[in-house]
């Protein structure tokens, strides 16, 4: 029923254009069409922009057939989140109170994504502003996770997760403030890395939390992921809080996953009691696969981590209460009340009562409540501390081990609406993900096969020290080639077939 | 305008002033503070733009480097320390002029502190102590249209000009300046005043009051003498000249003095200063603004090596107040008369002038005369006057040269206000030169004597001083186009 070329991964898809045996258009036409076949179901794309892909994979296919040099994902289609910038494409964050805004700008990794000649299929969903773990925040309704349509993909880059596992792009690229590329890798049976705090440029990525997010990469294998972390990372000076630092060896550590002799932390603190059964044998299977491969296991604690959901719900909140302050119906998006009996005040208040989701009016309210006079210093104030101890729980633990490990997340793919009034239930999806974001260092989630409770993917976190992200491609990599690819499952099955009705 | 007003006098007999200014310096930077947009005055609306500067969605601030040296040189003239870390944050709220809806500004981490500023009014030395001065953004411009008031309350409809948003500000806020006494207004404006020369001398900004490149907010309060607790203070906006803000504060003065000797209280609030002599409440607002500071995110701290800081003091031009001394003992003027030289705010322009040739006591006569005379005619600050220290010294080489004489120089002064061009284009296009021919003299010397013989007749009669009358039948006939002098020798002449 699918074109074949679709099943490719991005790294063979690319091997193969820059041979000659397959043009990019072919490919980037294959994957326009599982588009037209598939995201009636999935709803995973928000815009797709099939003319000016086409014409991109044309351009690399003139460049191949001229004997230039192509750089090592030139051809590849990918999808981008709705939260960068890309000129020509409407940006929409997942809101109804950007509908409309076309950026006129580029974000600084989709200008390296076209520099290196990737194809841009089109922007896919995603919670409103990145606020959720379920795309279900989302103003443009609900995204569906293939392997259950009846499930959430994970978010808030849940459109990037399930485009790519529904086989609807090469690779995709999302954004990590707590656990937002991790989590939704981790229920769809990919491979979603956060990269090191600065290690990306967020020029050009809608803020969420500016001291957390981060772009990454999500692939269907752990080396295609860690191509498209070579591609889009490096200092950039329009970000201030970019390192200017060379990019750590990701793709030789894809490619090499030797663990021989690599020291293993199981955090303790993240596991046990509410962790789903299926979730933790899959853990300890990866832990057992792992340490067949050569690495040594040992358990660490990080006693501050269970304080870190508190501290991540007052820090986040509170940047995002000013960063979303900019969407006042002034010079971009929707306006309502504009009728002349209206003050620019009001405009303002209107506009934002009818453009922000429940979840976003939530958090914009907790953040004004936690940064105000005589609040501050118990609230944010406290969190920075607490912020601080997480980062010395990271740096006395990685003076004994060489990276972390914990289940991704406490559950699987939970049903949609589920979670949806119960806010805290929601927020624990990131329990195990957060720490990194609140520490700044590097962490990915790595497919640890599916749930012999309910057959769904589980996901197997690596956490390594800042600037040591190839560490994270090391131990994924070996884990890959212990366990075999999680996704390949998919393909066939009733729930494959479910995808096509 | 309708306060009541106790008369200064009264008011100093018994409170004690206590004043507190706000300058936000607007720094001549090429580029805007977060951004590589420019930062020229009067350009077109919105042209000098970019996704930072607009707040777009996704953009990120990036910090000038030039600025924050600027800083750096304001705070070390103004005798602050400057920190060795400090961090910008934001201050949060909601206005259409806002990009982002916040600003970008330092809170309390500012990048100077500490400092002082001497400035001496009447020979009197006052030391205003300078509490920080740190670096934030300008916002954009608004312009109410279709209402009454030129505000945003009632206007149809406002226009936005994003061009100043971005733009570098150093804001310069002192401490209680305590014991000033009845000198205070003076004070503040000679504080204003120095801080502008200081500010000009480091080159770091045009410093131009009346383009709002120099903006001050005066705050006073009073309380009785012998107290120590400080009275409510009121903080007067839009005193947009150094005249407004001696202005501005003696009237707040006596208003707050006819309140508290009425036994009322005065209201904390901002108040707007009016230039036909009056300070009106401000938008009074139900709630105290909570800006909601915190650390910005986006812009990690800044840390000024000590190097580069002493570096920084070594680029320091002369302190003012050095800079006084030795032009004073140059130029050769008295105590007395160099106070008027500072007190009429002349002293750049007479050093400039000065600079490009003319002598000390020209420069003087004529910055402090005639061109005083015309600016406070006209309402404007001197160095406002059309006319540059380049074309007084020009003038004074004219009437050295003995081209024109000081009846004509006032001429050609006003020719160049009105923008006849240089001086010597207007002694051109005027026919102003002195006539030199004497056959021409002549012929008028002997017709004035035709016409006053009794004149004549008394300086033949040795009565000199009815000689006067004969010059000036003279010069009436030259149109003044006459030296003087050459008029008096061929009057003698003709008569002995």
């Amino acid at each position: 029923m699918a074109n074949e070329l679709i099943f490719l991964d991005a790294a063979a898809l690319a091997a193969q254009i820059a041979a000659g045996d397959i043009s990019s258009r072919e490919a980037t036409q294959a994957y326009l069409e599982q588009i037209a076949s598939v995201d009636n179901n999935v709803h995973a794309y928000l815009a797709v922009d099939g003319e000016r892909a086409l014409a991109q994979a044309e351009r690399v296919d003139a460049k191949r057939a001229a004997g230039e040099a192509l750089s090592p994902l030139a051809g590849v289609p990918l999808a981008l989140k709705d939260i960068f910038c890309y000129e020509g494409l409407p940006c929409t964050c997942g809101s109804r109170i950007l509908e409309g805004w076309r950026p006129p700008y580029h974000a600084t990794v989709v200008q390296r994504l076209l520099q290196a000649d990737l194809v841009i299929l089109g922007k896919v969903n995603m919670d409103e502003f990145a606020m959720g773990s379920s795309t279900e925040t989302s103003g443009y309704g609900n995204t569906h996770n293939p392997w259950d349509l009846e499930r959430i993909p994970g978010g808030s880059s849940g459109g990037s997760a399930a485009a790519l596992a529904s086989f609807q792009a090469a690779l995709s690229l999302g954004t990590d403030t707590g656990g937002s590329i991790r989590q939704p890798a981790a229920v769809n049976g990919l491979v979603g890395v956060k990269p090191t705090y600065g290690s990306n440029s967020r020029y050009g990525v809608v803020a969420m939390a500016s001291s957390l997010d981060v772009p990454g990469p999500f692939g269907r294998t752990v080396l295609d992921a860690a191509l498209l972390h070579q591609a889009i990372s490096g200092h950039d000076p329009r970000d201030s809080t970019s390192i200017d630092a060379p990019v750590p060896p990701v793709v030789a550590a894809a490619k090499s996953g030797d663990v021989q002799g690599l020291k293993l932390g199981v955090v303790k603190e993240l596991g046990g009691d509410g962790y789903e059964p299926g979730v933790t044998a899959q853990f300890e299977h990866a832990l057992q696969v792992l340490q067949a491969a050569g690495a040594q296991i040992v358990e660490v604690s990080c006693p501050h981590f269970k304080y870190a959901l508190g501290a991540y719900y007052l820090i986040m909140p509170s940047e995002v209460s000013s960063n979303l302050a900019r969407f006042d119906a002034m010079r971009y998006g929707i306006r309502v009340g504009d009728d002349g009996r209206h003050s620019a005040e009001e405009v303002m208040r209107l506009t934002r009562q009818a453009g922000f989701g429940d979840e976003a009016k939530r958090r914009i309210i907790i953040g004004t409540y936690a940064l105000s006079a005589g609040y501050y210093d118990a609230y944010y104030g406290s969190a920075q501390k607490v912020r601080t101890l997480i980062q010395q729980d990271f740096v006395k633990a990685f003076a004994q081990v060489d990276v972390l490990v914990s289940p991704t997340t406490p559950s699987t793919a939970w049903k949609l609406g589920e979670r949806v009034d119960d806010p805290l239930a929601m927020y624990k999806a990131d329990l195990c993900t957060i720490p990194s974001n609140l520490a700044g260092n590097c962490s990915g989630s790595f497919p640890a096969g599916l749930s012999p409770d309910n057959g769904l993917p589980v996901g197997f976190q690596v956490m390594a020290p800042p600037m040591a992200d190839d560490r994270l491609y090391q131990v994924g990599a070996a884990l890959e080639a212990g366990m075999g690819s999680t996704l390949s499952q998919l393909v066939g099955s009733e729930a494959w077939e479910a995808l096509y009705v | 305008m309708s306060d009541d007003l106790l008369p200064l006098a009264e008011v100093y007999a018994r409170y004690e002033p206590v004043l507190g200014l706000e300058v936000h310096v607007e720094l001549n930077t090429a580029s805007k503070m977060f951004c590589s947009c420019a930062t020229e005055f009067g350009a077109e609306p919105n042209s000098q733009t970019c996704p930072v500067c607009l707040g777009l969605p996704g953009s990120l601030p990036v910090v000038n480097a030039k600025a924050v040296e600027s800083a750096i040189r304001i705070g070390l003239a103004l005798n602050c320390e400057i920190a060795s870390w400090c961090r910008f944050a934001r201050k949060n709220y909601f206005y259409p002029d806002m990009t982002k809806d916040w600003q970008t500004s330092q809170y309390d981490e500012p990048i100077c502190f500490n400092g002082y500023l001497d400035v001496e009014v009447e020979g009197e030395v006052f030391r205003v102590p300078v509490e920080r001065a740190h670096m934030e953004e300008d916002a954009g411009k608004l312009l109410h249209l279709g209402g009454a008031t030129g505000r945003i309350q009632g206007a149809d409809y406002s226009l936005v000009d994003y061009n100043r948003a971005g733009v570098p500000l150093i804001e310069i806020v002192t401490k209680p300046v305590f014991g000033t006494g009845p000198k205070a207004p003076q004070v503040a404006r000679a504080y204003v005043s120095a801080l502008r020369d200081i500010v000009r001398a480091l080159g770091v900004s045009d410093v131009r009051m009346e383009q709002g490149s120099l903006r001050c907010d005066a705050n006073v309060s009073l309380m009785p003498i012998g107290a120590t607790e400080l009275g409510l203070r009121t903080e007067t906006k839009n005193v947009n000249s150094l005249r407004s803000i001696e202005r501005a504060l003696s009237y707040e003065i006596q208003r707050q003095g006819a309140i508290l000797a009425d036994g009322g209280k005065v209201k904390q609030e901002t108040r707007h200063w009016h230039e036909e002599g009056y300070t009106s409440p401000g938008r009074s607002k139900e709630t105290a603004e909570d800006y909601r500071y915190f650390p910005e995110p986006d812009i990690p701290p800044i840390a000024p090596s000590r190097e580069w800081v002493e570096e920084l003091r070594a680029t320091l031009p002369e302190a003012p107040a050095a800079r006084r001394r030795r032009l004073q003992s140059e130029w050769g003027f008295t105590d007395a008369e160099f106070r008027d030289i500072i007190g009429a705010d002349a002293l750049d322009l007479i050093a400039d002038t000065v600079a490009l040739g003319c002598t000390p006591a020209a420069a003087k006569k004529w910055w402090l005369g005639e061109l005083a005379r015309r600016a406070n005619d006209a309402g404007l600050e001197l160095d406002a006057l059309a006319i540059t220290p380049a074309q007084v010294a020009e003038l004074q080489s004219l009437v050295a040269a003995g081209t024109i004489n000081d009846t004509l120089a006032r001429q050609v002064i006003e020719g160049v206000l009105s923008g006849e061009g240089s001086p010597g284009e207007v002694v051109a296009t005027r026919s102003l030169a002195i006539v030199s021919d004497d056959g021409a003299l002549l012929e008028a010397v002997q017709a004035a004597i035709a016409a006053n013989p009794d004149a004549a007749a008394s300086i033949k009669a040795g009565r000199q001083q009815a000689i006067g009358a004969l010059i000036g039948a003279v010069m009436r006939t030259m149109q003044g186009k006459a030296d003087a002098s050459k008029v008096r020798s061929l009057i003698m002449e003709s008569l002995s």
